[in-house]
């Protein structure tokens, strides 16, 4: 349930967005969600329904979501996450903190645990629209 | 493309009164001692008290106080435990303090993750132990704390010392508040450090002598307040 953190965050962000462009009301606001966090969008869909504000009143929330790739700094390997290759618990850890793949995750080619994230992390607010 | 969790930091910071950054330039100082007695103290004196460890690579504080077998809550976001009075957070819950090797970016996202989706409440102190120098965890909290304060530990060594200056002439730079500089493991009654530091024009809060006995106090919590290392750490409370 900490999707609604992330919401909150989400909310707020595009607030500030709004503000910054002047805008008076809200009418789309495109999110990316990378696997890695595994956020299960339903939640996420519905706490944004929740939190929304006045500004927010007739806004439509256009949720993407992108493929985590991780990348090896060491033999350069590149391969996407799939959370059924780790247990339960791991998957859990990931999706609160998703660093700590670094914990659970090795490359499959040389076994490094010194991967890059390229894509695919977390929560990103892509772009809002509306009317000023 | 907006990183949207930056945007909530500051409302989770709200309702927390003053924000302890416990830091060094160089690690091996003695700061996990000190933010986890400083973080036990304050709650005994019956504050409402909240211990983060930033020291992501290699946590401690967990160790020190003993402390496991313990999870954040879930509601709406997390909820930290309290342990021995402590609403303690670490990232010790999630990486099941298996190693976690982390680049400098890899810091940043965790830290800004941590502080996004943690919901302490109100506190009178949140107590950090971060990690040595001026890296990414020390500019990721000065860019989104604005209202951390820096106590700065180090040894009577001059090597030390210098990379206090180095911490001190950042945070003077950026008009961050330094609540003053803790000489710990002091070996003699020199004065050095303390005239080193008034001449930075810093506070110095206290100096505390080197332990031996101290090793043998680590993960329980009762007996580290009773040490002469707790009593050294309780002079700082009344600058905090």
């Amino acid at each position: 349930m900490h999707e609604w953190a992330l919401a909150e965050a989400v909310i707020a962000a595009a607030a500030e967005a709004a503000e910054k462009e002047r805008l008076k009301e809200i009418t789309e606001v495109w999110i990316k969600v990378g696997e890695l966090q595994q956020v299960e969008l339903d939640i996420l869909e519905f706490a944004l329904s929740q939190l929304k504000t006045d500004k927010f009143k007739n806004a439509k929330f256009k949720i993407a979501t992108a493929k985590a790739e991780l990348q090896c700094r060491v033999c350069g390997h590149k391969w996407v996450f799939n959370k059924e290759t780790l247990d339960k618990d791991a998957a859990e850890a990931i999706h609160f903190v998703p660093e700590v793949a670094h914990t659970y995750i090795k490359c499959p080619k040389c076994g490094s645990p010194d991967f890059e994230i390229i894509e695919g992390r977390g929560v990103w607010l892509e772009s809002i629209k509306g009317a000023k | 493309m907006v990183d949207p969790r930056v945007s909530i930091i500051d409302e989770r910071m709200r309702d927390i009164r003053k924000v302890i950054a416990v830091s060094s330039g160089k690690g091996g100082v003695g700061k996990s001692l000190i933010a986890s007695i400083l973080g036990l103290t304050l709650a005994k004196k019956g504050y409402k008290v909240g211990l983060f460890d930033l020291d992501f690579t290699s946590p401690s504080t967990h160790i020190i106080l003993g402390i496991e077998g313990v999870q954040p809550k879930e509601d709406k976001g997390i909820i930290p435990p309290k342990v021995h009075g402590l609403e303690y957070m670490s990232i010790v819950y999630y990486s099941r303090d298996q190693a976690t090797p982390l680049r400098g970016a890899d810091v940043s996202n965790a830290l800004i993750e941590l502080l996004s989706i943690t919901k302490w409440g109100k506190l009178d102190f949140l107590v950090l132990d971060m990690p040595p120098g001026i890296g990414d965890a020390t500019l990721d909290l000065i860019r989104l704390i604005k209202k951390a304060e820096f106590l700065i530990v180090t040894t009577p060594s001059q090597l030390a010392f210098e990379t206090v200056k180095k911490l001190a002439s950042l945070l003077n730079g950026l008009r961050v508040p330094i609540v003053g500089v803790v000489e710990n493991m002091k070996m003699n009654q020199s004065e050095t450090i303390r005239q080193q530091t008034q001449k930075l024009g810093l506070t110095y809060l206290s100096g505390i002598p080197y332990d031996p006995n101290i090793e043998k106090t680590i993960g329980k919590t009762n007996r580290l307040l009773d040490t002469r290392f707790a009593k050294k750490v309780e002079q700082i409370v009344p600058s905090l």
